[in-house]
Formats: C-alpha cells, sequence, structure tokens
C-alpha cells in the first residue's frame, strides 16, 4: 500500500472525491446563505423595486388613447396628417362607435383629461361629446363628421386629431420630453415655446443649489473636522456631541426651528433689530426663497460633511505637517501642500453624499423655500397629488433617478458603499 | 497640559488688546440702547481701567474676577433688567477671566514655544471661527425649547419673555399636545407605525446580514445594491414609485402600506451595523458550539445573537427613527388615517397653525438625546464585546 497512494483521487471520509466533497459543501453553504438572503431579497423586490419599476413604466406607458378609442386609432393609422385635412368619414365612425363604448364604461373623461396634458381644451370636448353620443343610435344616425363638428367645431380641427394620431402607440417618449420642455409633434420633438420652459430652469436651479449647499458644507465642515481630529480626545467626544444631536434629531424639527429663526418677525431678525444693524421697517427677508433653502439645507446636511470628513483626517498623522513646518515651510504651504491632500477622500466623500441627499430633498424647500427655493422634487409631488400628471411626475422622477444611480456610482467609486458609516 | 513655560506679560500688550474687545462688546450693547459711538468709548475706557487696576494695584486674582462680576452684573441690570443681569453676568465671567489670562500669559501655555505671535493669533481666531460653527449647528435645537414655554400663539420671543418675566411663560402647548385629538392621533399613529415597521426590517435584515457575512455569496455584489437602493434613493422618488405601484395592488392609504414601505426604507440601516457588527464576529465560536452538538437555531440564538445583540439593536434604533421621523413616503402612502407625528407637524408648518409644533419638537429633541445617549452605550459595549473575543 505503500506505493500506490499517490495515483487516485484523494478520497474523503465516504469515499467521494475530496474536490467533489468540497464542491458539494461550498454548495451547500452558497446555498444556505442565499436561502437566509432571500426573504429580505424579496421583501424589497416586492416593496421597493417594483415600485420603482412601475414608475419608470409609467414615465413611457401610454396604452389609454389605444384601449379606450381602439377602431378610431386602427383607422387613423391610414390618415396623413400632411395634407392638411381632416380624416374622412370611416375615421369618425369609428370614433362614434368607440366613444358609445367609452360613454357607457365613463372612461371618456378619463381619456379627455389625459390627452389635455398635451393640448389643452381636449378634456372639456371629450365631456361634451360623450354626453351627446350618449343619444346616437349607430346605424341609423349615420354619417357622423358633420354631426361631430356641429357638438364642437374643434372635432375640424386638424390639431386635435394630430395629437390623437401622436398619442396613439402604446409607449411614448411624450412625458420625458415634456419633462426636458419638448414638445411632441408629428413631425418629431421640438422646443416648447419660451413661456412654457419650466423644467429645465428648475433642473438647473435643483443641480445649483446642490452645489451652493455642498459647497457652504465644505466651507463649514472643514474646520470643524479638523478641530474634532485634532483636539484631545475627551474634548472631541464632548465636541462630538454638538454634531451628533442635529444629525439624531427630527428634520421636521430642524425644519421649524429655522422657520422660527428666519421670519421676519423670527428670532435672527429680532436679534439684529435689537442691535440696531437693520432698521425695524427693513427686516432682512431670509424666507421663502433661495437663502432660506439654502440655510436651512446647509444646517441639516452639514453632519453628513462632518462625520465623512472626521474619520479621514484621523488617520492623517499630525507629524507631517509638523515635518514639513521643520523643513521650512509656511503655515500655508505646510497645510495646502502636505495636509490638505490627504484631506481630499473625505472631502469627496462629504460632498458626494451631501449632493445626493440635497438633489432629492422635498421637505425642507417645501417649508422655507417659497416659490423661487423650491426643488424639481417639490414638481414631481406637485404632479403627483395636484395636477394628478403621473406619467409627468414618473418621467421627472426616472431623470432624477438617473442622475442620483451616476452620483452614486461615483460614490462607490471613490468611497466604497462598505464604507459607508453611520453617526460616527 | 503646559508644554511652554508662561511668562507675565506687559502692559503695552494687555492694555489695548482688552480695550479692543471691550470696545466690541460696548458696540454690541452700544447699539442695542441707541448710541454706537459712546458704546465703544465707555467699553474701551472700563476694560483697560480695570486691566491697569489688576496689573498694578488689585494682584489678587480672585477678587479681582469677583470685582469684574459684579461691576458688569450691576450695569446690566441697570441697563436691561433681569435679562440684562443675565447678560452683565456672562460678560463679567468673560472679561474677568480674559484678563488675568492674557496678563498672565496663560493663553501661549497650550502652544509649542516657537510658535510665532501671528501663529497665536490664527490659532485663537480658528478657535473662534470653530466655535461660530458649533453655534450656527446647535442654535436652532436650543431656540425651540424655550420658544415653546410661550404663553403666547407667536413663533418668536415676548417682550415679557425677554424679561424673563413667568407671565411671559406658560405650558399651554403642551397641553395643547397632550388633550387635542389631532395630535394624540399622530401620535399613536406613529407609535403603531413604527415599532412594526422596525421589527419586519430587523427580523428580515439580520437573517439576511448574517447570510451576506457568509463567506461564500453568489451575486454578494448585486445583492447589496439591491438592499441598500432604499437609501440611496431620494425619497421623493420611493414615494412616488410606491404611491403609483401601492396604488395599484390596493395598499396605498392602508396600515400595511404604510407599514411596509417603511420597513422597505429601514433595512439598509439594519443590514449596514448588522455586517459591520459581523465582521468582528469570531466564526470559530459558532463551529465550536456546533462542535459540542448545538443544532444551527440553538447556535444562533445561545451564542451568535448575544454577541451580535449590540449592532442589531442600533440598527434598529436607525430603523426605528427612519419610520419614526419619515413624512415624504406616508404622505403619499398613507392617508387621512394614518397621519403620522411629522405629517401633523408638516402639515401645522406649512399652514402655520400653532406654536404646539415647537412643544413637540422639544419633545422630539429630548428623545433624540436619550436616544444619543443609548446609541453611544451600546457602541461602547459593542467595543468591548471585541476587545473580549479572541481574534
Amino acid at each position: 500500500m505503500t506505493d500506490t497512494t499517490d495515483t487516485g483521487p484523494v478520497l474523503a471520509a465516504d469515499g467521494t472525491p475530496l474536490k467533489k466533497s468540497l464542491s458539494r459543501a461550498l454548495r451547500m453553504q452558497k446555498l444556505r446563505a442565499l436561502m437566509l438572503i432571500a426573504p429580505l431579497l424579496i421583501f424589497v423586490l416586492v416593496t421597493f423595486i417594483m415600485p420603482i419599476a412601475d414608475m419608470l413604466f409609467r414615465s413611457v406607458e401610454n396604452q389609454i388613447v389605444q384601449e379606450t378609442l381602439p377602431e378610431t386609432v386602427t383607422a387613423l393609422a391610414s390618415w396623413d396628417p400632411a395634407t392638411g385635412e381632416t380624416p374622412g368619414e370611416p375615421v369618425y365612425a369609428a370614433l362614434a362607435r368607440d366613444l358609445k363604448v367609452a360613454v357607457a364604461a365613463k372612461t371618456h373623461t378619463r381619456l379627455g383629461s389625459r390627452l389635455n396634458y398635451e393640448k389643452t381644451g381636449i378634456s372639456s370636448l371629450f365631456r361634451k361629446t360623450g354626453r351627446k353620443v350618449k343619444k346616437w343610435d349607430l346605424t341609423k344616425d349615420a354619417p357622423f363628421k358633420e354631426k361631430f363638428i356641429k357638438i364642437d367645431k374643434d372635432w375640424g380641427d386638424v390639431g386635435v386629431w394630430k395629437t390623437l394620431k401622436v398619442y396613439s402607440p402604446k409607449f411614448t417618449n411624450g412625458y420625458f420630453l415634456n419633462a426636458i420642455d419638448m414638445q411632441k409633434g408629428l413631425d418629431g420633438a421640438k422646443a416648447r415655446p419660451e413661456n412654457q420652459q419650466i423644467y429645465i430652469k428648475l433642473f438647473k436651479r435643483t443641480l445649483f443649489m446642490s452645489l451652493v449647499i455642498t459647497g457652504t458644507c465644505i466651507l463649514l465642515g472643514y474646520p470643524v473636522a479638523w478641530i474634532l481630529a485634532n483636539l484631545p480626545m475627551r474634548t472631541a467626544n464632548l465636541l462630538m456631541i454638538l454634531v451628533l444631536l442635529p444629525f439624531w434629531t427630527s428634520l421636521l424639527v430642524r425644519t421649524s426651528a429655522w422657520k422660527v429663526m428666519l421670519q421676519q418677525q423670527g428670532v435672527i431678525n429680532d436679534v439684529l433689530v435689537w442691535l440696531g444693524l437693520v432698521s425695524d421697517s427693513g427686516r432682512l427677508v431670509m424666507i421663502n426663497n433661495q437663502t432660506g433653502t439654502i440655510i436651512a439645507m446647509t444646517h441639516i446636511l452639514l453632519p453628513f460633511m462632518i462625520l465623512p470628513l472626521y474619520s479621514v483626517m484621523q488617520t492623517i498623522p499630525p507629524s507631517y505637517v509638523r515635518a514639513a513646518k521643520s523643513l521650512g515651510a509656511t503655515n500655508w504651504t505646510a497645510f495646502w501642500r502636505v495636509y490638505f491632500p490627504q484631506s481630499v477622500p473625505g472631502i469627496g466623500a462629504g460632498s458626494i453624499l451631501v449632493f445626493i441627499l440635497s438633489i432629492g430633498y422635498y421637505i425642507t424647500p417645501e417649508i422655507v423655500g417659497g416659490t423661487t427655493g423650491t426643488f424639481i422634487s417639490n414638481r414631481i409631488a406637485y404632479h403627483i397629488s395636484s395636477s394628478l400628471n403621473w406619467g409627468l411626475a414618473a418621467a421627472l422622477g426616472s431623470i432624477l433617478l438617473a442622475v442620483v444611480l451616476i452620483l452614486y456610482w461615483a460614490y462607490d467609486h471613490i468611497v466604497g458603499i462598505d464604507n459607508v458609516k453611520l453617526g460616527g | 497640559m503646559t508644554i511652554t513655560p508662561v511668562s507675565r506679560k506687559p502692559m503695552s500688550f494687555v492694555v489695548p488688546v482688552v480695550a479692543l474687545s471691550g470696545a466690541v462688546a460696548g458696540l454690541l450693547v452700544g447699539t442695542a440702547n441707541g448710541s454706537a459711538a459712546l458704546g465703544i468709548l465707555i467699553g474701551a475706557v472700563v476694560l483697560a481701567g480695570l486691566a491697569v487696576l489688576f496689573m498694578t494695584v488689585l494682584t489678587d486674582k480672585r477678587m479681582g474676577r469677583w470685582l469684574t462680576l459684579a461691576i458688569f452684573t450691576l450695569a446690566g441690570f441697570f441697563l436691561g433688567g433681569l435679562s440684562g443681569l443675565v447678560v452683565g453676568l456672562l460678560f463679567g465671567w468673560f472679561f474677568g477671566w480674559l484678563i488675568y489670562w492674557l496678563a498672565e500669559g496663560r493663553y501661549r501655555a497650550s502652544l509649542p514655544p516657537y510658535t510665532t505671535p501671528m501663529q497665536v493669533l490664527w490659532h485663537y481666531t480658528f478657535r473662534v471661527i470653530c466655535g461660530a460653527i458649533f453655534l450656527f449647528l446647535i442654535t436652532p435645537i436650543l431656540v425651540v425649547m424655550p420658544l415653546s414655554f410661550n404663553a403666547q400663539d407667536f413663533f418668536t420671543f415676548t417682550p415679557e419673555m425677554l424679561r424673563l418675566d413667568p407671565a411671559g411663560y406658560s405650558l399651554k402647548h403642551y397641553v395643547d399636545f397632550f388633550t387635542n385629538p389631532d395630535w394624540q392621533n399622530a401620535v399613536w399613529n406613529s407609535v403603531t407605525i413604527a415599532p412594526v415597521a422596525t421589527l419586519l426590517s430587523v427580523g428580515f435584515g439580520t437573517l439576511a446580514a448574517i447570510g451576506l457575512s457568509q463567506p461564500h455569496v453568489p451575486f454578494r455584489q448585486v445583492i447589496m445594491a439591491i438592499l441598500i437602493s432604499p437609501m440611496i434613493v431620494p425619497l421623493i422618488i420611493s414615494a412616488a414609485g410606491m404611491y403609483f405601484f401601492y396604488s395599484r395592488i390596493g395598499l396605498q392609504g392602508t396600515y400595511l402600506g404604510v407599514v411596509l414601505a417603511h420597513a422597505a426604507l429601514g433595512i439598509p440601516f439594519v443590514i449596514i451595523t448588522v455586517t459591520a457588527t459581523l465582521v468582528g464576529f469570531d466564526r470559530s465560536l459558532t463551529r465550536a458550539a456546533a462542535n459540542m452538538g448545538a443544532n444551527p437555531v440553538t447556535t444562533f440564538f445561545r451564542v451568535q445573537m448575544p454577541l451580535i445583540l449590540p449592532g442589531v439593536i442600533a440598527g434598529g434604533l436607525f430603523a426605528f427613527i427612519t419610520s419614526f421621523d419619515e413624512v415624504v413616503v406616508v404622505l403619499f402612502v398613507g392617508s387621512a388615517g394614518q397621519k403620522t407625528l411629522p405629517w401633523q407637524m408638516f402639515t401645522g408648518l406649512r399652514e402655520q397653525i400653532s406654536p404646539t409644533i415647537l412643544a413637540v419638537a422639544t419633545i422630539l429633541v429630548v428623545l433624540s438625546i436619550m436616544l444619543l445617549t443609548t446609541v453611544e452605550l451600546l457602541r461602547r459595549r459593542s467595543e468591548r464585546l471585541r476587545g473580549l473575543s479572541p481574534g
């Protein structure tokens, strides 16, 4: 037995080859790990990922036209809007049949308000027509073209038919075009008139204000992080409470505090008037504008800047700066050429974190932002709850989501998601 | 800690510096009382005089400080009554300390001996700047507390409050909070939603975190990204998506819908804290337990759970706070029946109905201080336990 041991495969105790036994054990281990993860994964997929997917779907979904007016859509396919003439009798007859069904199911008003987002006036046109069509007899009352135009001369308007034709496919990029101030026409997309362009401006403002907030957070956070990293442990821990307390305090509490402080009859203005720095009639307007949003959000997001900066600065040995100084560097050179480059990763991590958070903020701008200090998120909320244009809200949200995901990808590359720390 | 021997400074340095600080204080008090120029003059002269007095005649430090305190307190009382007295007290304490601190040269004690005067100046200017930023961080929270005891329905300090008149203060906003059914409903909703959501995220989250910390997990990166995503995606987008999807499947406006949404939002925090705790977990302990005949369930509850408990509790606290403090998602996913405390505050702020919000805010600040303490204690315990475990 001494000279045959190294010929065959190594066997495990039960006689199977060791390699096979090992891979089986590994497979078991993987399976067990996945079994432990599976419940949560399914939970998150159902409660969170599917809603996001649903939102993305809604931003391009446009089945309502085809579902409500199936025959009209088919009939319209052969109509050439380039002739500048209204469609022929078959289309009107199809519309009459479709509307008859739609009115019975009461779906025509929904279609009307959907198309109203694209061309104002269609909502009332559908409601008005619906009432009349209900009384028609489909076999005896033909032809319908004149009848429709008699109800409302808009049915003789090529524009209405163009809108119907443009939005008859099941999917549309119309919402996305709307979200970037464009309009969908038969001959492709074109820019909206100057006075209707709001979203590009709003996106720019959101980006600009997020940048300003990130900038002020760096300016205010850097000295604080530095002093926390350089003070003796006991004092630093004590001062850390001043950073962590706002971090842990409810967002609503901090927002309401800023509302209280920034008002024209608020604490800051009172103090300034009392000190005589501003007159009683010249109280500063610091709320319901961009200043209010920037001040309040800087305060709210500052801990998210300080904490990563602090953890990076803690790792920078103080002897480097001392060495630079002993080699003849001035204070500024020692800081700028030796200390600062080592703290850049902290600035990067903090900035991206603050930027990602601020770009999607809703509550604070809503309360202290007025009309000029609001973000794109406020517009999304408006379209969901007030104007009910869900498709547009979904498109705006999708664009915002894309921006955040790109930033997050950058964050993952710079810092790594595993390095996310909470509460110091 | 003294690293530089201190020596008494000459009068030609101390007196101008003290006079300058007196001028600044005089400017503030002067403008508030009508004449800035007079204020600067009086402030500078009084402080310079005190400095000369302390450095030549009255060398007894304790006497000097008490004297300054008395002078400023009295001056404050005559200028501004009871609240002036408090301001005067602070000023007196500060200047009494400042004069001796400068005169004895103690300000150099903690700095290396070779620092130049400009570096010393910068050192202390920098501290003042940092102090101002800390003030910026904490002031909003501190301002809310006294305002919540306002006897009037204002969001600002009334003259009575500034005079420290007891009539300017009352507990009526607290009474309103505890008796108003709107607020009580909101509290009840928050209290019924947050713990259930926390329980869901902690239960699922801990299991998954243990799974994720196994050495061989396929698609680890992708799974981690999916589980962390509720924290990354802006709340308004989560809210929009959940609103659309939950109204499709009939969960919009229900208690269950809000709980599920909040649980999803809390999961990343549980995952992050528990996986972080598991990094320091010694795997040989579970193997040892299995070796001695414990089944996986016993091993989990008797060996693994007690060791990672601090992380689990910390994650649970984060999840709880997330749900308790959340307003955007509940605003869309919930209906009037699920109006939580933050939601009620949000409506109150938008329509500015009553300062009861400030009373609620104060209560919440006290709660968050308690939570902060708990987390800090847990962190210490976790570190201690980790120090004990081998490896």
